[in-house]
Parts: structure tokens; C-alpha cells; sequence
């Protein structure tokens, strides 16, 4: 019976190579391995940000008046603002605002959209026409104009916005959770536990969800910058965070009247959700030729 | 032990974009008997509706007319309890054994699995169900090292063995086996069968065996029955049917076999 000597010494290799073979994935792509510094650079920042700030004082919403508009130097490497503010530390504490906004709405519109896919999905029918008809007229929606009309509605303000964006998110996830459940109710291992009598809710949770858990991690990572992006938007228009909380776009939408002869107070925040938004992108494709092979271009 | 009677099975015909599609008749009038502790073999080509025929009986979907009974009782009138209660007796291992473990769960996860479900029947607690495990394993010919690994971490014989492990988890008395040894490699072919023979003598096993292969079923199987494109053709003991064939068809399938290769 040469088929079962396999040793544990074998079968530890083989799960060390397909971790390998997958990290070697990841790797052969320089792109993604940005991507992965980035990310990991932008999430610094997120939890430390404000505290590493040079000048806390002016993440607090104080304001030097004295020093305004002082072009790029050693003291403030990213120049000064209208109220003579450090720009520096206003993005770095910035990122934090903008990137758990754009972490809130993504993770937000996937517990919906998963929901609402999986259940039309794995019940077919009637519930799947319902459910699928409504996240399309969802999708119909430009989200900045919905979530425009939210923050009319209720008025503006941080979660406000971030549930705005989410309602606008989450018919992506509904369809692709929705397409994958699809796909995976027809294999051969859900007949098997089917077959053994295993519950609707085990099949669904113990046997279909974790199968399609790759494709919406990619799809959350790629969703990130667009996400940061929408938030940043709203902030440049004006409904999303009020100052003197620093978050990107509203840095973006006040210095914009002082362009071009004050360049750096708009350049940098611009500059920070670029590289943001850049990041995340680069590390979810990275993320799909590692979980979701078949996937690749 | 399983009364077939008369049972159809009649795919709608799909409504695609470019028209409507002819609707698929995949098992018309099917009528077998299985008896307890017989191998009973079924034969047919590709698409003769082998599969769709134990579909039927697990219930994992429903004929379109016709009767199937287990130990007397009609499937089609239990409640959705008394249904998971006759899951445990009846299990089936599958043709494909890179498809049909779930390969987010560890052996251990899929073999207790069965038991879980049917824990209220067999009354065992976590300790027991893992020390059943182990025992399964050891029945198949795996070790308790590979209780905590991962389906992909073997090979498709291991993989075949781990879902016979998973079949014989609730303690069932009727096991469908379709084709579970068409996707292994030859070699390894002869060492499940004679795996299966050995568990059917030890656990009074029924089996359904379902095989292209007329060497292995005349092999195993007491009876047998021939099904061409949805049709029982002939059925009767193996021995009638392999040495004086009644219908064109199965003297047609017996002339084109090689020569019985019976696995030593
Ligand atoms: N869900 C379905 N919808 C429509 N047609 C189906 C469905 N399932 C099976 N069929 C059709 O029923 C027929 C019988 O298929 P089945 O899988 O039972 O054959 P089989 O004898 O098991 O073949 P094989 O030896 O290749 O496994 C085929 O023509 C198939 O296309
Ligand atoms: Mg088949």
C-alpha cells in the first residue's frame, strides 16, 4: 500500500510548499511587494499618525498665525497652511480619519453585500430575484450623489457619511458573493455534506462561505483605495468631516483656493491618498495571484 | 432494503438565449430491489444516468414520478427529521475524490462531521467522535498523523479512503459507491476495491455499486443491472447475466470487454 506511507515529515513539506509556492507568487510580482510596504506604511499611520505628529497642538485645531504659508523647510518639511499649521502633521494624522472611513465602508458594504448575496444565492428563486433587483436599482445610483442625499438627510458628519458610502458599496459583494455561492452550491462536496444530512445553515456556513472567502478579501483590498478616494470626496465637498478634524480631502478642498502659489498645502495630502489608494491596489492584485490563481490577466 | 419503482426523472428543458433547449430524460421507469448485505452492481456508459439515479436516492433531488423505499418507508413522505435520521443509514463515496472533500476542513473535521449532525442517533461527545475518528482512519488504512492535515495534503487513493472513512462515520447500512475507483490510478484501483470488499464482510455492508468496469462488478457483485441512456436493460445475478445475456445491449457491452481483469 504504497498510497498511505506518506510520512508526517512528507506532509509538512507539502503544506510548507504550497505556502512557498504561494509566497513565491506573491513575490515574483515587485509590484505587489510595494503594494505590501505601502499598505503597511498608510496603516503605520492610521494607528500612529497623530501621535507622531510634530506639532500635536495643530492636529488639535490650533493655529499659528504668524507662520502662515511658510514654503517647504527643515522645521516643516511639508510647508505650512493658511493658518499656519503644519502640513506635515495634518497628514499624517489625517490618515487616520481617511483610511479607518474607507475600512469602515468596506467592511460595511461586505457584511451587507455578503448577506444579501449568500442569501439570494444559496436560495435561489423568488428571494434571489428580490434581492438582486434591488441591489441592481442600488447600483443604478451614483454613490456620491446617494450619499449626498443621506448626509442632506441626516445631516453631516462622520458615520453619517461612512453609512452613506456603505448603502452605495455593498451590491458589489452582493453580486460576486452571489456568483460564487452560485458556483460552489454545485460542487461535489456540498452534495457530500447535503448527503450526510448536514443542515441548510451548515452547508451555507460550515461548507460554502469559507470556499469563497478568497475572492472577497481580493475584492476588499482593491476596494480599499476606492473607498479612501469616495471619503476623501466627500470631504472635498463638503459633507463628510467637518476641520478641524484633519482627513485628507477636506485638507485638499481648503487648499485648493490657495493654488498654485502655496502648492505644498495641497500636493501633499494629494500626494498621501495617491500613494494610499496606489497601495492598496497594488497589494490586492498581489492578493489575487496568491489566493484566487485563476483569476490572473 | 431499496425499492426502485418506476422511477423517471425528467430534467426541464433549459431556457437559454437562443431558444428553448430539449428537455432531458435521464432515468425513465427505473425499477430495482437491493437487498440487505448484497453487492448489487450497475452498469452503463457515460451519461446513462448512473449518477442522477443515486441523486434519487439520497434525496438530494426528486424524481419526477416514481417510488423509492427504504425499508419501507416511501422517502418522499418523511418529515425533514426522519429524513436526517435515514441519512445516517444510507452514505455514498463519490467518483471524484479531489472534489468531494471540502478542502477548508481538516480530516478530522470531515470525518466527525457525520457524527455531529447525527450526535442525537449515535450519542457520542466530542472525545468519543475524535476517538471514532481515529478508529475510522485506521479501518481505511490511514494513520491517527492524519487526523489534523488538509484534503490536499494527500493523494487521490488517501483522498478515496478519507471518504469512505466519512461514508462509514454515521454507521450506515447502505453505501452507494459511485465509480469510486474510476479516477485513481490503476495500481491504486485494486488496493480501494479490496478495501471495500474487506469493510463489507467486517460492517455488513449493502453496497450499490455503480462501475463502468465489468471485470470489477462481476468481480464484487451478486447482481446486477444494465442501464443504457436511462433504461434498465437487464438486470438479474451476475453469473445469468455475464454468462447467457438476454438483451442486445448487454451482449453488445460483453463482447466489446477486453477480458475480465479481476483485481488479485
Ligand atoms: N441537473 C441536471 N440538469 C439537466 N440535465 C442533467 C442534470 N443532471 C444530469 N443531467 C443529464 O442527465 C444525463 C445523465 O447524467 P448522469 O450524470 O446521471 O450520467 P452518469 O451515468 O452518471 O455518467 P458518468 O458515467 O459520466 O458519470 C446526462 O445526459 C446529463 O446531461
Ligand atoms: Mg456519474
Amino acid at each position: 500500500m504504497t498510497d498511505i506511507a506518506t510520512t508526517p515529515a512528507v506532509a509538512r513539506t507539502a503544506r510548507s510548499e504550497a505556502m512557498r509556492r504561494a509566497l513565491f507568487r506573491f513575490r515574483q510580482s515587485k509590484l505587489s511587494i510595494v503594494g505590501a510596504v505601502m499598505v503597511f506604511l498608510v496603516l503605520f499611520f492610521t494607528a500612529f499618525g497623530g501621535l507622531l505628529a510634530p506639532y500635536p497642538e495643530h492636529v488639535a485645531g490650533g493655529v499659528d498665525t504668524a507662520n502662515r504659508f511658510l514654503a517647504p523647510s527643515v522645521g516643516h518639511p511639508f510647508g505650512t497652511n493658511e493658518l499656519g499649521q503644519d502640513v506635515l502633521s495634518l497628514v499624517m494624522a489625517g490618515t487616520t480619519v481617511s483610511v479607518a472611513a474607507g475600512f469602515a465602508v468596506v467592511l460595511i458594504g461586505t457584511l451587507i453585500g455578503t448577506t444579501v448575496g449568500a442569501i439570494a444565492g444559496f436560495n435561489g428563486g423568488w428571494i434571489d430575484e428580490v434581492l438582486m433587483r434591488l441591489s441592481d436599482l442600488m447600483l443604478t445610483i451614483p454613490g456620491l450623489i446617494l450619499a449626498m442625499a443621506v448626509a442632506a438627510a441626516l445631516g453631516p458628519g462622520f458615520v453619517n457619511m461612512i453609512l452613506a458610502i456603505s448603502l452605495s458599496w455593498w451590491p458589489g459583494y452582493a453580486r460576486l458573493v452571489r456568483g460564487e455561492v452560485i458556483s460552489a452550491r454545485e460542487e461535489v462536496y456540498v452534495s457530500a455534506a447535503r448527503a450526510i444530512g448536514a443542515s441548510p445553515a451548515r452547508v451555507l456556513f460550515r461548507h460554502i462561505l469559507p470556499n469563497i472567502v478568497s475572492p472577497v478579501i481580493v475584492k476588499m483590498s482593491l476596494d480599499m483605495g476606492f473607498a479612501i478616494l469616495t471619503v476623501a470626496a466627500l470631504g472635498f465637498i463638503g459633507i463628510g468631516v467637518r476641520p478641524p478634524t484633519p482627513e485628507w480631502g477636506t485638507l485638499l478642498s481648503i487648499s485648493r483656493s490657495y493654488m498654485p502659489d502655496f502648492w505644498w498645502t495641497a500636493i501633499f495630502p494629494g500626494l498621501a491618498m495617491f500613494l494610499a489608494v496606489f497601495g492598496f491596489n497594488l497589494l490586492g492584485d498581489g492578493l489575487r495571484d496568491v489566493l484566487d490563481p485563476r483569476a490572473r490577466r | 432494503m431499496l425499492e426502485i419503482q418506476g422511477v423517471t426523472r425528467v430534467f426541464p428543458a433549459r431556457r437559454g438565449m437562443f431558444g428553448q433547449g430539449a428537455e432531458v430524460r435521464a432515468l425513465t421507469d427505473v425499477t430495482l430491489s437491493i437487498r440487505e448485505g448484497e453487492s448489487f452492481g450497475l452498469v452503463g456508459e457515460s451519461g446513462s444516468g448512473k449518477t442522477t439515479l443515486t441523486r434519487q436516492i439520497l434525496r438530494l433531488d426528486t424524481p419526477t414520478s416514481g417510488i423509492i423505499r427504504f425499508e419501507g418507508k416511501d422517502m418522499a413522505t418523511l418529515s425533514p427529521a426522519a429524513l436526517r435520521a435515514l441519512r445516517a443509514q444510507i452514505q455514498i463515496v463519490f467518483q471524484d475524490p479531489y472534489a468531494s472533500l471540502n478542502p477548508r476542513m481538516s480530516v478530522h473535521d470531515i470525518v466527525t462531521e457525520p457524527m455531529l449532525i447525527h450526535r442525537d442517533l449515535l450519542g457520542l461527545n466530542r472525545r468519543q467522535r475524535t476517538d471514532r475518528a481515529t478508529e475510522l482512519l485506521d479501518l481505511v488504512g490511514l494513520g491517527p498523523q492524519h487526523l489534523y492535515r488538509y484534503p490536499h495534503e494527500f493523494s487521490g487513493g488517501q483522498r478515496q479512503r478519507i471518504c469512505i472513512a466519512r461514508a462509514l462515520a454515521p454507521g450506515p447500512r447502505l453505501i452507494l459507491l459511485d465509480e469510486p475507483t474510476s479516477a485513481l490510478d490503476v495500481s491504486v484501483q485494486a488496493q480501494v476495491l479490496n478495501l471495500l470488499i474487506d469493510l463489507q464482510k467486517r460492517l455488513n455492508l449493502t453496497y450499490f455499486f455503480i462501475s463502468h468496469d465489468l471485470g470489477v462488478i462481476r468481480y464484487i457483485c451478486d447482481r446486477v443491472a444494465l442501464i443504457y441512456r436511462g433504461e434498465i436493460v437487464e438486470k438479474g445475478d451476475t453469473r445469468s447475466v455475464f454468462d447467457a445475456p438476454q438483451s442486445d445491449y448487454a451482449r453488445e457491452l460483453l463482447a466489446a470487454m477486453p477480458e475480465v481483469r479481476v483485481p488479485d
